[in-house]
């Protein structure tokens, strides 16, 4: 496990775990977002050809951001003012993003474009194994680290948390209490849209720099499911990402000596939906039951807590007034 | 009926003219008159603009074309109609029909029997290969994995096991291209109709499982259960309504109807399994109905009406090098205003409450 | 806080929830209001406390008009309102429960809040634990913790929502002593809602009667039941009380059951029920008997132990082998356990038809329930939706809906939410097949229509089922001591 390169599994899981952070926020408030395989995509294509046109990453991080918002619009809209289902038009949008953007970036695929340089921390970067880890990197992982801790902690111990999680779990509740549930919704949903783009975008400008057709295609959905792994826990989610590109990276050192590199490459390309199978089954699962009830007694929580995950009460529910 | 009622039911015509201007501009923005891109888009679906006329004398046109891309996509619509009766989400139609696809190579590349026997043969592997994807996520369903996720995953791991068959064991016997298989032999393959790609034993088929699904939705005992456990399954178990069997047996028949798309699509439309070979049919198919709000009816035509769009934009690429993605946002887009802005009521509703919460 | 309701009026489609009610409330005093199911009781009160908007009609407190657009407006200008099911976030610890909707800064003062909640609890006599969650809280303990964020939210007005449903007789004691002390002492108003008579005599200063959205009268209270009563009624319905049956062969057998689930384990239960029998089980929601019931129908699977039903081994058979052996489970929620939303009363019918049949013969349901209708008295045709008939026909609908021949009914509170006279017919439907030799067993939150509708009873306190006691030889006051886990 050790001789894995921790600091590029951080930088491939950067992106990813701010996709996961931003839906982790709009589905604690009652939104899920489930078009974001698409608004990645698009995201991803909107930020490459912005910084390409500008030549600045910082517009296409801009741009990207703005695209996965309005795409989070559309979801909040449908749902809270037309009450449609937002599976429905999650899934549509999906789609949609994915065909917009093979469409729209049909002139800049496999270009060289610019990149977010790495940016080492002085001193910092000199701490033993986690220096290299978390401190020799660029801004993208910087600000992964940040909005992991930052998001965590605005979820279960700020007020506007506070306020946050009453509006997914019991929202006529929230309401009594002068919470303001579809402002509210509307908010997290957008900003959660915003951190989707933001993710699509360190893909084509810092992980997987450049454009192709299909670029980030399927990661979406891994991100939606390392949610419910994650029980809508930024924290959680985060470990969860990072477990699952160590694994991928574990088996591309010790897998392909012994198994070729043909075979290699399915299993490696199998990997994340295997374990989006199995890590569902796990934690929604009746099998993680079974085994808690037949667990001694003093395991039960802990058992519970680390194997079970329940959705915010009111996750996906159209949203009655009074 | 009165003026309002009349309103009501034309208003579905702005927002899908709504789609039509958006893409039209999005056309404009890329340089290409509308005008050739539409005209692309109707040689497609017709050939040539006498191409309806054509229809029996020169077969080898263009609509036959569009009706053969038809055929796959209106059978895994009408499997969704059973799915959604029950009120399952059934995304992994995408792996069902690839399963379709690998079940029917399977038969083609391992058996060799006269066409009477063999064809049929491949179907039914075809069927039960759909049936197996299908009845996998129905499985991880009753174990507490929602469909949504277990059907995406179950869809990636059938391209990636098509891709695996293509570079392993079924790799064409010259080796290398990775790209698909042996063309398979004559007797193996759906019998085409002229030089198209289209087969009327495909349309029988077509004919024979929409008939199915309109019987089993309208007058079965079935349908009916499907329906109570589509509206409230709690209630409907209680009511005696096995759920779990249910919803099994919806997803079987769903993903056997999409695994003989998935047979016709190898059999006909190509003559060897492809890398890619359903081309996100099972996705277009979710979106049909969707558009077709669910009804019976009008599910046949709107999946025409997608195959014809579809099938032109290949055309529209060929001739001004545009992405031929452009269908799919044509589509996607008529689907998303439909969806948002096709029901008048919906959009009443949502102003009176507008105009409440200024007060 | 003086309140002044004036010529309130609210409307939910036909139906005339509010008319034109105007009432007048004085400070230090407890007000009852008194009224059948739907007569507009709880309607009045969310208008008062901001969850509702009125259609019609102002809203005067100490001479000042006010104008709610939330529950929140309402607390702020001192008017809090306890609801039924408290309006608490289950998966929030107490103090962040407590916390959530005061105004502050991004920080959670949690620690501060504690303190503070520990000591206003103090002061009512209230056990506060503010690291425990509120889901682990029993009904009694989740209405105090509401009480007391009303109360340090300011509010001088305070409803009570039918306070006394599901908790238990001690927890009510505490609640009506600190709502007396916050009358008289410190001079707030307060509003009990309350279709249960008795509890307004005790407690109350004066009544208000609604009926059918009405104010039909007012009295000063303690006063004669009867006075209140013919108020709330039009006419008294006629009470059919029925003579105790003889109770034949064993219908349902338990041999040492053991029902586990994640949040109760149920001791072993012994336990016979036979032919004719009408037995009732009693306790606070959530002490087992719920399982118990479940486990009867098959709904939930037994850790150990045998279930027989007339003779014959069933312990692994699951509902609906139950169903089709002549079990039928009826679930306190009609449209959300019983009925489907969206199908016809027809296709319901069909639904039910036992006999396997490939296609619906839809002629033959259609006449088959057009008697059913007929027979049941229910208000609607075959072709009508579900969700068109009322609560009352939903229910008569339910029964219409049971086959002839039936050995045995589990039922969760089977008068939950109806009137008197609904309640009536469900009790002669149900001692008609009792008659027919169904086995009927249920829940029931009310003790009353535990005492008065059962044979024997048990009472279920911690997971544990008490003895059984005749119903002919017991009174509420002896099941009240059993509720509380004495033997």
């Amino acid at each position: 496990m050790f001789d894995l390169n921790w600091a590029t599994i951080m930088l491939q899981s950067a992106p990813l775990i701010i996709a996961v952070c931003g839906e982790t926020l709009s589905e604690r408030a009652g939104v899920v977002n489930l078009s974001l395989d698409g608004s990645m995509l698009l995201a991803a294509m909107t930020g490459f050809v912005a910084a390409y046109v500008t030549d600045n990453t910082l517009i296409g991080f801009l741009a990207a951001a703005a695209v996965g918002a309005f795409f989070a619009y559309i979801v909040a809209f449908g749902s809270l003012a037309l009450r449609l289902s937002q599976v429905a038009v999650g899934f549509v949008l999906t789609l949609l993003g994915d065909s917009l953007s093979a469409f729209l970036g049909q002139d800049f695929t496999r270009l060289p474009g610019p990149w977010v340089p790495k940016m080492p921390i002085p001193l910092l970067k000199d701490i033993p194994i986690i220096g290299p880890i978390f401190f020799n990197q660029d801004l993208v992982v910087y600000f992964t680290l940040a909005l992991v801790v930052f998001t965590y902690w605005w979820i279960f111990s700020s007020r506007p948390g506070l306020e946050l999680r009453s509006t997914g779990e019991r929202p006529e509740a929230a309401f009594a209490r002068g919470v303001h549930v579809r402002r509210l919704r509307y908010l997290y949903a957008v900003i959660g849209g915003a951190l989707v783009g933001i993710a699509g975008a360190a893909y084509s400008l810092d992980v997987k720099i450049g454009w192709a057709e299909g670029h980030t295609r399927g990661l979406g959905w891994i991100a939606l499911a390392i949610v419910i792994f994650g029980g809508w826990s930024p924290l959680r989610g985060a470990l969860g990402v990072l477990l699952l590109v160590g694994i991928r990276s574990w088996i591309g050192i010790y897998l392909q000596p012994t198994a070729g590199a043909d075979s290699t490459v399915v299993i490696l390309n199998a990997i994340p939906w295997l374990l989006m199978i199995l890590v569902l089954l796990v934690v929604s699962g009746k099998f993680s039951g079974q085994l808690i009830a037949n667990a001694p007694p003093r395991l039960k929580r802990p058992l519970r807590r680390l194997l079970q995950v329940a959705p915010p009460a009111a996750l996906g529910a159209e949203l009655k007034e009074g | 009926m009165n003026g309002g009622a009349w309103l009501k039911r034309a208003w579905i015509l702005v927002p899908i003219a709504a789609a039509l201007v958006l893409t039209t501009l999005l056309l404009y923005a890329f340089g290409t008159s509308p005008e050739v891109a539409f005209r692309a888009i109707w040689d497609g679906v017709v050939g040539t603009p006498t191409g309806l006329v054509d229809f029996f004398t020169r077969p080898q046109g263009s609509t036959l074309k569009a009706i053969a891309f038809w055929i796959p996509l209106f059978l895994s619509s009408a499997g969704l109609l059973i799915t959604f009766r029950a009120g399952l989400w059934n995304i992994g139609i995408e792996g069902q029909f690839i399963l379709g696809a690998l079940g029917a190579t399977w038969i083609a590349l391992s058996v060799q029997l006269p066409a009477p026997l063999q064809i049929p043969l491949e179907i039914l592997a075809a069927m039960a290969g759909g049936a197996l994807w299908a009845g996998l996520a129905a499985l991880l369903k009753r174990w507490g994995v929602h469909e949504i996720f277990g059907g995406l995953a179950l869809n990636n791991l059938a391209i990636i096991l098509t891709n695996y068959l293509i570079a392993g064991p079924w790799q064409p016997p010259e080796g290398g291209s990775f790209r698909g298989t042996v063309p398979f032999r004559d007797e193996a393959l759906l019998p085409l109709v002229g030089s198209t790609r289209f087969s009327l034993v495909a349309l029988v088929l077509a004919a024979g499982a929409f008939t199915l699904v309109v019987l089993a939705l309208q007058n079965s005992a079935w349908g009916l259960r499907l329906k109570a456990l589509g509206r409230n399954p709690r209630s409907a178990f209680l009511l005696g309504v096995s759920s779990n069997r249910e919803a099994l047996l919806a997803m079987l028949f769903c993903g056997a109807l999409a695994g003989m798309g998935g047979a016709v699509r190898v059999l006909s439309w190509f003559d060897s399994l492809r890398q890619s070979i359903s081309g996100g049919i099972g996705y277009l198919a979710l979106m049909v109905v969707i558009l077709a709000a669910f009804r019976l009816a009008w599910t046949p035509i709107v999946s025409l009406f997608f195959a014809a769009v579809l099938s032109g934009s290949i055309v529209l690429q060929l001739r001004t090098q545009l992405h031929s993605s452009l269908g799919d946002i044509l589509t996607g887009v008529m689907v998303l205003f439909v969806l948002l802005f096709g029901d008048l009521g919906r959009l009443r509703g949502l102003f009176r409450r507008k105009a409440k919460d200024d007060v | 806080m003086q309140v002044e309701l004036q010529s309130i009026s609210k409307r939910f489609g036909k139906i005339q929830a509010n008319d034109k009610i105007s009432l007048t409330l004085k400070a230090g005093r407890i007000y009852g209001i008194l009224g059948e199911n739907g007569a507009g009781k709880s309607t009045l009160m969310k208008i008062l406390s901001g969850y509702q908007a009125a259609d019609g009609g102002r809203i005067l407190l100490d001479g000042a008009l006010v104008h709610f657009r939330s529950p929140s407006d309402a607390l702020a200008a001192g008017v809090g309102m306890l609801y039924q099911e408290p309006l608490d976030l289950p998966p929030f610890t107490v103090v962040e429960n407590y916390l959530l909707g005061q105004p502050g800064g991004v920080r959670l003062p949690a620690r501060r809040a504690a303190r503070e909640l520990e000591k206003l609890g103090a002061a009512y006599g209230f056990k506060v634990q503010p690291d425990e969650y509120i889901r682990g809280l029993s009904l009694g303990e989740r209405q105090q913790l509401e009480l007391l964020r009303l109360l340090s939210g300011g509010a001088q007005v305070l409803i009570l929502d039918e306070p006394t449903t599901g908790i238990s007789a001690k927890q009510k004691e505490i609640l009506f002593g600190s709502m007396r002390r916050l009358a008289e002492k410190e001079g707030k108003t307060l509003i009990l809602v309350s279709h249960k008579l008795d509890e307004v005599q005790e407690l109350c200063n004066q009544a208000f009667v609604l009926r059918k959205g009405k104010l039909v009268g007012g009295a000063k209270v303690p006063c004669p039941n009867s006075k209140l009563v013919k108020l709330m009624f039009e006419e008294l319905p006629p009470r059919r009380l029925r003579a105790r049956s003889k109770t034949g062969t064993s219908v349902l057998e338990l041999k040492n059951a053991v029902v586990r689930s994640p949040r109760l384990d149920l001791q072993p239960v012994k336990l016979t029920v036979g032919a004719g029998e009408v037995f009732g089980l009693a306790g606070l929601e959530g002490n087992g008997q719920e399982l118990l019931l479940k486990a009867c129908a098959g709904l939930h699977p037994l850790a150990a132990g045998r279930r027989l039903l007339s003779g014959a081994d069933m312990t692994h058979l699951g509902y609906h082998a139950s169903i089709a052996r002549g079990i039928r489970y009826i679930a306190a929620g009609r449209l959300e356990e019983g009925l489907v939303a969206g199908l016809t009363l027809t296709e319901h019918m069909a639904l039910v038809t036992e006999e396997p049949v490939f296609f619906v013969d839809w002629g033959s349901n259609r006449k088959r329930m057009a008697e059913r209708i007929k027979r049941y008295q229910v208000v609607g045709t075959p072709d009508s939706l579900v969700e068109e008939l009322s609560g009352g026909n939903q229910q008569r609908f339910l029964f219409g809906l049971l086959p002839d021949t039936l050995k045995l009914i589990l039922m969760e509170h089977p008068t939950r939410g109806l009137d008197l006279r609904s309640t009536d017919w469900i009790w002669q439907q149900l001692n008609q097949r009792r008659k027919e030799g169904t086995a009927i067993i249920f829940i029931s939150a009310d003790l009353d229509e535990i005492v008065e509708r059962s044979d024997r009873i048990a009472v279920f306190s911690g997971g544990r089922m008490s003895r059984i006691v005749e119903a002919a030889k017991t009174n509420v006051d002896e099941l009240g001591h059993l509720i509380g886990g004495r033997q």
